[in-house]
């Protein structure tokens, strides 16, 4: 018996790809095997860890809790995307880096996505709202109080950008 | 000058490409590989009547189905018994495939190679398995009660019974002014990395290689094991480990079943094929760790000093032993910490179960050790009246009594002798950090507002840096580069950052300069790996020693193309020069030296042919000497080194909810010298979650069964941000390792150690109750405050 596939446009990070998948894809899957994205990791596939949280149209989705059929044309943000267009790191990229928010790295693709729209939403957090920003996700090295000050980093930065843009 | 970087919060390298996206993690290799599923048990304990796999066949995008009756030659042999010490009289391990019975629910079955894991799993589903059931032990007691057999020919389920001494324990509790007795127990958790376990495996027929990416703490350790049992030689099987996920000690065991089951299907099929495990599969066929059952016997005089102590407990490691009996090893030798008994006795049964095997999770049976220690320390001092810290410190090994001898053998066969510390020094530092001596204003103040706080102080001594060796190569390159590499792997420690840091100093070259490779036997195929905090003392050392040789090469070189001594030289930023003049020559152009060549392919090549360099009557490389700029190196310890700390934290025990909320943690922690501060920091940040989270929360809650309930992480819980501490007060020690070149000793489980015996005396303080069971949930708080009710009646 030959599985029934779809074929769907998916566009990441602003480029449009095609693909080819069975109805019961997860976008998770999509992401790293079809389209070859391998930053986005997946560390549970049942929705809690948010390693593999992605940003669709913006808003931050556990893509292991999403079918790749149901992604189709929306706009998909991966952590490939997050760098800045000359290819410097983002500010949640860089503010991880400076503060020491990760170790294995494994979980940093969910909480950069993550924090990037949590940024975007507000963008001078508190440390209690920085805590809230990331407390969906699990991240199994690093203790958490440098990812805490990394979101902060991060929205200072962010808001530096913005004023230069200004 | 160039600055010094040892001891510097040195940004990491290996960062860049990990907030990128771009890093490599095994999953991420080999995207054209075919996918294997495994079939597992759904029992906890059977005999296996018939498999029937003839559906799968039928499945499209199959490629291979196997049971054990598909293995052959030493594939369908047991899986190793990796450290076999001598008092693991029963021990058993399982095979790659079960044969006829299954000892745990989630022991690989059936084996299944498709176009995708979809597919894969969709085969699994068509395999028929007839079962007899048989029961099923689960927990110690029912080990211990030897009722029912795990394996049949294991009688009262005992694997190893080991015992140690020093001094005749017995007799000193005998005759001791004050004996107490406690009865104390840790339950089961386990490492659970974000990353689980992985392996792609490629078949080059071409070259008859066989080439492995594995998540694994030992890319040696799986080379020689799938070389073993593929019935290939060494030379023929590369292992490559590349970024990976976290370990925390689950992905030392080597090989898994499907470390060999992949490779041979890459070999059978011609294809590259992968096993990327999910998380179930985690929590029911990687390893857990912890549980073990403790009574201990003390006798002490009136000050609270130990004269004897004697220790019995029971330790259940699972199904099979692998891993040996490290772990409670481990817990009986390092349960001393500090402290210098007059006597101790310690007695340990090794015991099976039907539950998932044990090997040691981060801190490694200290955990239950200092838990066990520190409870009898506080309750000594609840005992006599005393302040809990005064009788710790009457307890401690003195700084001039280094290197101290515990009279005991340790997990690596050496003696238990611990080589540097400076435990009173580290008491002042916490006491000060917490403010150990005004916490009674402070629990006054919390009680008026109607609230209740405790303090714990938990104090742990860490053999780190177990041999027996690592080693490194180093090699400077033309262009000046310096390419590092060092065969144990590395699982998010910063090793790429912390070791080029010792390289740049010791070689005067720039940190930036410096590229280091882990876990590459092509690259290195000596070595251990990286568990039990050894990286740093082990790897660093040898880079160390290795950068050494490369300098000694340089500067001898150096010498003569500059006609100078060599103590005269000196090499800054990569140039060598004669010190306080302008004569120098980079390190690059050093190496071109060093290699005379026939061929010019390039500018630095050019001006290494033999035709230009060197003295035309001699050969143009020297008997003695080699070509190229190289240093090559080994450092094996005599014994392990021992790091140690002390951990204080407040909490506050809801009136009500009987909630525990952290309020304060702070760490005191001797690791000697420090690298990077940064990192060593960033080591107890995430050692103290996992204590939280040991202490709190993690437990596998296995019903009689032998079914784990909580095999996800919806419901075995991990610490969030939200349940860690907001803060951690750290303060360092430096007390240098005599043993190492660097004065080094192991950060890597630090944090997590104490954890329990912390939260256990906190909780304890706060409530005025006994607590005795870790890890202890709001409701187990509340039940306990129940069953204490009535007593805290009759005494009003
Ligand atoms: S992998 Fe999607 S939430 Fe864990
Ligand atoms: S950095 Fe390893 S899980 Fe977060």
């Amino acid at each position: 018996m030959t599985e029934q596939t779809h074929e769907i446009r998916l566009n990441v990070n602003g480029v449009e790809h095609e693909a080819a998948v069975p109805a019961r894809r997860l976008l998770s899957d999509a992401l790293r095997h079809d389209l070859g994205l391998t930053g986005t990791h997946v560390g549970c596939e049942h929705g809690v860890c948010g390693a593999c949280t992605v940003l669709v149209d913006g808003q931050p989705m556990r893509s292991c809790l999403m079918f790749a059929v149901s992604a189709a044309g929306h706009e998909i943000t991966t952590v490939e995307g997050l760098a800045r267009p000359d290819g410097e790191l983002g500010p949640v990229q860089q503010a991880f880096r400076e503060c020491h928010g990760l170790q294995c790295g494994f979980c940093t693709p969910g909480f950069l996505t993550t924090i990037t729209a949590g940024i975007a939403e507000n963008p001078d957090p508190t440390e209690d709202e920085a805590r809230d920003m990331v407390a969906g996700n699990l991240c199994r090295c690093t203790g958490y109080q440098n990812i805490v000050k990394a979101v902060c980093r991060a929205a200072e930065l962010a808001r530096a950008d913005e004023d230069g843009a200004a | 000058m160039t600055t010094k970087m040892m001891g510097a919060k040195v940004q990491r390298v290996e960062d860049d490409r990990l907030v990128r996206g771009t890093g490599r993690y095994v999953d991420d290799v080999a995207p054209d590989a075919l996918h294997a599923a495994v079939l597992r048990s759904p029992h906890a304990h059977a005999r296996i009547v018939s498999i029937d796999v003839d559906a799968v066949l039928d499945v499209e995008g199959v490629h291979a189905v196997w049971t054990h009756e598909d293995l052959e030659g030493a594939m369908a042999d047991p899986l190793p018994l990796l450290i076999p010490h001598p008092t693991l009289t029963h021990g058993r391990t399982q095979y790659a495939l079960a044969k006829d019975e299954v000892n745990y629910v989630g022991e690989a079955i059936a084996f299944v190679v498709a176009d995708d894991r979809y597919v894969a799993e969709d085969a699994l589903a068509q395999i028929v398995v007839e079962y007899d059931l048989l029961p099923a032990v689960v927990g110690i007691e029912a080990a211990r009660s030897g009722a029912q057999l795990v394996h049949d020919d294991v009688p009262g389920n005992v694997a190893a019974r080991m015992e140690q001494s020093n001094g005749d324990a017995a007799a000193a509790i005998a005759a001791a002014p004050h004996t107490l007795s406690l009865d104390l127990h840790i339950e089961r958790s386990a490492c659970m990395p974000m990353e689980g376990r992985g392996t792609v495996a490629r078949w080059d027929p071409d070259q008859n290689r066989l080439q492995v990416w594995t998540s694994t703490q030992t890319s040696t350790g799986v080379r020689a094991a799938v070389a073993a049992k593929l019935g290939l030689d060494l030379g023929q099987v590369d292992v490559i480990t590349p970024d990976v996920g976290g370990g925390f000690g689950v992905k030392i065991v080597h090989p898994w079943p499907e470390e060999l089951l992949v490779p041979l299907a890459a070999q059978r099929l011609g294809r590259a094929v992968k096993f990327t495990e999910d998380r179930r599969e985690h929590f029911i066929s990687s390893a857990h760790e912890r549980a073990q059952v403790h009574h201990v016997e003390v006798g002490f005089d009136d000050e609270g000093r130990v004269l004897g102590l004697d220790v019995r407990f029971w330790h259940d490691h699972g199904a099979y032993t692998p891993y040996g009996l490290i772990v409670p090893i481990i817990t009986s030798t390092q349960l001393l910490g500090p402290y210098k008994p007059g006597a101790y006795h310690v007695q340990f049964d090794s015991l099976y179960t039907n539950t998932v095997i044990v090997t040691p999770y981060r801190g490694a049976g200290r955990p239950q050790g200092c838990f066990v220690m520190e409870r009898t320390m506080d309750a000594i001092a609840a005992e006599l009246g005393k302040d809990r810290a005064d009788v710790r410190a009457l307890n401690f090994i003195q700084p001039d009594e280094f290197p101290y001898d515990q009279g005991l053998i340790f997990q690596d066969g050496r003696e238990l002798t611990y080589d540097s510390g400076d435990y009173p020094a580290m008491l002042d530092k916490i006491k000060e950090l917490v403010d150990w001596d005004h916490f009674e204003d402070f629990r006054a103040a919390k009680a008026a507002e109607g609230k209740r706080v405790g303090l714990g102080l938990a104090c742990y001594v860490e053999g780190t840096g177990v041999g027996p060796y690592e080693g490194a190569h180093v090699h400077i390159e033309t262009s000046g580069k310096v390419k590092v590499a060092t065969g144990l792997t590395s699982q998010g420690q910063g090793h790429q950052t912390a070791f080029a840091q010792i390289v740049a100093d010791e070689l005067g070259v720039r940190f930036e300069d410096v590229e280091i490779t882990t876990g590459d036997t092509r690259r290195m195929p000596y070595a251990v790996g990286t568990f039990a905090s050894r990286a740093a003392v082990m790897s660093g050392s040898a880079i160390h020693l290795a950068a050494k040789r490369a300098k000694e090469k340089a500067l001898r070189i150096a010498a003569d193309a500059l006609e100078a001594d060599i103590e005269d030289l000196e090499i800054v930023d990569g140039v060598v020069s004669v010190k306080g003049t302008d004569s120098s020559i980079p390190l690059g152009t050093v190496a071109v030296l060093s290699n005379p060549l026939r061929y010019a392919f390039d500018e630095a090549s050019k001006a290494a042919t033999q035709f230009n360099v060197g003295d035309p009557t001699k050969p143009p490389v020297a008997e003695d000497d080699e070509p190229g700029l190289e240093g090559k190196d080994f450092y094996s310890p005599p014994r392990s080194t021992f790091a140690s700390g002390m951990h204080a934290v407040i909490v506050e025990t809801d009136v009500d909810t009987a909630e525990i909320r952290i309020l304060k943690y702070a760490v005191v922690h001797d690791c000697g010298h420090l690298i990077n501060p940064m990192i060593v920091e960033g080591q107890i940040h995430g050692g103290v979650a996992q204590g939280v989270g040991g202490a709190l929360y993690e437990r596998m809650a296995y019903d009689e069964s032998g079914q784990l309930l909580n095999a996800s992480f919806m419901d075995f819980l991990m610490p969030y941000v939200t349940e860690v501490p907001t803060s951690i007060e750290i303060d360092h020690l430096e007390t240098p390792s005599p043993l190492n070149p660097l004065g080094i000793k192991g950060a890597g489980e630090a944090g997590v150690i104490p954890g329990s015996a912390a939260f256990a005396a906190a909780i304890e303080d706060a409530e005025r109750l006994p607590i005795t069971a870790m890890p202890i949930s709001p409701s187990e708080l509340f039940a306990l405050r129940a069953a204490h009710a009535p007593h805290a009646q009759e005494s009003k």
